[in-house]
């Protein structure tokens, strides 16, 4: 059978402490923080940042299908997965799926790939992401967290096998929200722990762990994510699982990143898996999905770009009052400049390569990079000697800075930057997840993909720089 | 640069200008009847004598009907041109071509801007349908990349940076509290500008030009006929514009301390006039101080200070009303303001009244050629209008 071939994950840089929010509200505080993607994230932009480092640990892999996962599409009507492929710079000949409606979204599309994979169908992609919305004052706002992780699933070279899988469906209320609702409702806890996550969690652990023929003693991890702490941890006890063998749950640090949840939690015990491990994985959601992973060989010679303890630990605070006004709960005094404009459809059309995949030009004449791409080249002016030439995975350094705090902005003051790449180009964007005081000439930055506004109901997504994570 | 110049053969015979700042009781329409009519007066024409019209505005209007109506300019051309900020200065420069060429004998150039209806802060400029990638960037923040990069090359840690940016402000608002048509008539200590709310680190709104209402016009002939209109004209002895390949923003090598499009026009106007040492020979300038640090970088791109040694000559008072070389003494754009279409027009208006003894207060002594810098766009990326005048031939 297939398996992971690679992975990626990504926690945002900003956190919003739960004694902050219980400060202000008056609510009691739970322990720890959540991860809150910036003013400039979403579901599409945090998986882009997954997939793109699940794809530098894939080097030979021919994808040729994506399946973007999540609760939080920016889009109802777009292809969502479009904007992820077109970022990750993921070739037009594949076929791409939005699958949501459940934080189980994630994980039934990680199996969904695996067995696309298994059947010849080329390496198949997958990236969640979400973006977990709570109503001031209830237990979403404080229990959910924003992430995303991705995962190359093919037949060569896989780092873990699917020895087995199972799936269940069911109909009955739990977590729903219709178009045009902010926040999610759910109907009473005790229905749910008692009906649906308890029982299901139990049948389908057994059924998976009956098909791999795996004990549950012989586990060497077990990741189990569910929209509620005390589901996770009712069956955990009732399945007399070791706590020892328990993957962190990522409550304190994270908060429950819905659809990519259970993926983001594997992500951050592969890396200390050893080959043979067997990690059973599993979430509930409108039912309940689960796999048994067997570690392989090649799994010890993997290192993921960047792991989740390293984002976990490279981190900013942000206020419950920013946070409001970046989820746009709170509303605000509109500045005394211009809405932005909405960008064009034809335009985008045809710099779709430099505007999602930040792929500039190289001059044939002298060798010299550029950006935006270029007919002529800046240096020596040659006409039509160009070659594309991508910059999203080059660092750079910054030659010069300004603090804009005239610019429109939910996170102001802007901050802009020159920056040199190393080996040629230099771009003047915005700078995020930075600190105004802490910019200074002959910073290291690196890139990533972010949404710089919305208008009339397009979301603009261009690339911005940030300080090396 | 291989432009040949058109030195002494136009002259200025006539010109106007209105108060600059915020006209809520008048239109750009009432603005340019004035500035025209006051052109008119200055050179002692009647409407019907002018061949030709040259309109400059960023914004404001489009075509020669935003001039042609108000003014009932009975069927000869106007055109509408645009440059960024350095419209003003680009419909002069179309202006007296025009008449140097022979095609017209009396041409208007005029230019204007109604900034303060728009609502916003600042001022707004709209894009093109776009695909959404271009830098959203403020005037303030774009300039505001002089200044940490100039500080970082010339050693100025930013306490000291911030002084002479601090004195340069300081300087303009002195010279336009001597000047009763500008924006801001009042001297500002050097604490309230230094102290003032931060628009783009490390620029305070105090760093900024005005954002203002106004017109100014020009009336152009040939030198040769000059004294038909007036005693004292004005003589043009250089125009210089360039618009640049827009390099910074591409190319490392760029460093945010200079805009070689204004290096490259000043060298060609200095061409033109015959200028060798500007530094010494250039009586007063009025340059595009838009923000405080393109002021300063200007002074070294201009050649009026050697390369890094412009804020010294600032903290040293050379660029003052009183020092060798006096700079934007009717307030500049800082505190005459900036009516876009309107300003490179204003900076040759001091031109006209400091060569003609007429600038009151703020006269200088015995000028004898000037200088108007006009510049749009942002560093690295931008036009630059160089001119060089003088009240004599030769």
């Amino acid at each position: 059978m297939a398996g992971i071939v690679s992975y990626g994950s990504y926690v945002p840089y900003r956190r919003l402490k739960r004694a902050a929010i219980a400060a202000v509200l008056g609510v009691p505080a739970t322990r720890g923080e959540r991860a809150v993607a910036s003013f400039d994230e979403d579901s599409v932009s945090m998986a882009v940042e997954a997939l793109r480092d699940a794809l530098k640990t894939a080097p030979g892999a021919e994808v040729r299908s994506l399946i973007f996962g999540t609760t939080t599409a920016p889009y109802l009507e777009k292809l969502n997965a479009a904007l992820v492929g077109a970022a990750a710079r993921l070739p037009a000949e594949i076929r791409a799926i939005d699958s949501t409606g459940s934080i189980r979204a994630g994980l039934s599309a990680m199996l969904q790939a695996a067995e696309s994979a298994a059947a010849g169908g080329g390496h198949a992609a997958v990236a969640l992401a979400d973006c977990r919305l709570g109503a001031p004052e209830g237990k979403l706002e404080q229990s959910g967290g924003d992430g995303a992780a991705a995962f190359i699933f093919g037949r060569d070279n896989v780092i873990a096998e699917i020895e087995a899988s199972a799936s269940l469906t069911r109909e009955y209320l739990d977590s729903w929200r219709t178009p045009g609702e902010r926040f999610s409702h759910s109907w009473e806890e005790r229905f749910a722990l008692t009906q649906a996550y308890g029982p299901f969690f139990r049948k389908i652990i057994r059924e998976v762990l009956e098909k791999a023929k795996v004990a549950p003693g012989d586990l060497a991890k077990i990741v189990l994510d569910a929209p509620n702490q005390r589901a996770a941890d009712e069956a955990l006890r009732e399945l007399k699982f070791d706590p020892a063998r328990v993957a962190d749950s990522l409550a304190l640090t994270v908060g429950q990143t819905g659809a990519a949840h259970a993926a983001l939690m594997l992500t951050a015990v592969l890396p200390s898996a050893k080959p043979g491990d067997r990690i059973l994985v599993a979430t509930v959601g409108d039912g309940a999905d689960a796999m048994v992973l067997k570690v392989a060989p090649a799994n010890a010679n993997f290192r993921p770009v960047r792991s989740v303890g390293r984002m976990v630990e490279s981190k900013g605070d942000v206020s419950y009052a920013n946070y409001l006004k970046w989820r746009e709960i709170l509303p605000t005094e509109p500045p005394r400049r211009p809405d932005p404009d909405r960008p064009a459809a034809p335009p985008m059309m045809r710099a779709e390569k430099w505007k999602f995949g930040l792929i500039g030009s190289k001059c044939r004449a002298c060798g010299t990079p550029q950006l935006p791409p270029q007919r002529v080249c800046v240096k020596c002016r040659a006409f039509d000697k160009m070659d594309p030439y991508p910059f999203a995975d080059r660092h750079g350094r910054i030659a010069t800075y300004a603090i804009d705090r005239l610019a429109y902005s939910l996170n102001p003051p802007t901050i802009n930057a020159v920056v040199d790449y190393e080996g040629g180009g230099r771009f003047l964007c915005e700078m995020t997840d930075c600190e105004p005081d802490k910019v200074a000439i002959g910073d290291e930055v690196e890139m990533t993909f972010r949404r710089l506004f919305t208008a009339d109901g397009v979301h603009n997504y261009f690339w911005k720089a940030r300080p090396r994570r | 640069m291989a432009s040949k110049g058109i030195k002494d053969r136009v002259a200025i015979v006539g010109m106007g200008c209105t108060k600059f700042g915020e006209h809520w009781d008048k239109g750009a329409e009432d603005l340019l009847v004035e500035a025209a009519y006051e052109a008119y007066g200055s050179a002692g024409i009647d409407p019907n004598d002018v061949d030709a019209y040259w309109l400059g505005t960023m914004g404001s209007g489009v075509s020669g009907l935003t001039l042609s109506e108000p003014l009932k300019i009975q069927y000869k051309p106007v055109t509408r041109v645009e440059n960024m900020c350095a419209t003003g200065s680009e419909s002069l420069r179309q202006a007296c071509y025009a008449v140097a060429s022979g095609a017209f004998d009396v041409a208007m150039a005029i230019g204007v801007e109604k900034l303060k209806d728009s609502g916003f802060s600042g001022l707004v400029v709209a894009n093109p349908p776009n695909d959404g990638t271009p830098a959203c960037m403020t005037p303030p923040a774009l300039f505001s990349l002089l200044a940490p990069a100039y500080f970082k090359k010339y050693g100025l840690d930013p306490e000291k940076g911030k002084d002479v940016l601090t004195r340069i402000a300081w300087k303009n608002h002195r010279n336009g509290a001597r000047n009763p048509k500008a924006q801001f008539q009042k001297e500002v200590p050097m604490e309230a500008i230094r102290n003032s709310p931060k628009i783009a680190d490390p620029l305070g709104i105090m760093d900024c030009s005005g954002v203002s209402d106004g017109a100014a016009a020009a009336i152009v002939v040939r030198a040769e006929d000059a004294h038909k209109y007036c005693k004292n004209p004005i003589y043009i002895k250089a125009l210089s514009f360039v618009a640049g390949p827009a390099e910074g923003p591409l190319s490392p090598e760029y460093d945010f301390t200079t805009f070689p499009e204004v290096v490259a026009s000043a060298r060609d106007a200095y061409a033109q006039a015959g200028v060798t040492n500007p530094r010494e020979q250039i009586s007063l300038a009025e340059v595009h101080d838009c923000f405080t640090p393109t002021e300063l970088v200007l002074y070294e791109d201009l050649g009026f200070s050697k390369r890094g040694g412009a804020w010294q000559d600032v903290m040293e008072g050379f660029f003052d009303l009183e020092g060798k070389l006096p700079v934007n003494p009717d307030g500049g754009l800082k505190s005459f303001g900036h009516p876009i279409g309107a300003s490179g027009l204003r900076m040759m208006y001091e031109m006209w009244l400091q060569m003609r003894g007429e600038a009151g207060p703020r006269q200088l002594k015995n000028p004898r050629m000037g200088l108007t810098h006009n510049l749009g766009g942002q560093p690295g990326r931008c036009v630059s209008f160089v001119s060089v005048v003088g009240n004599q031939i030769g």
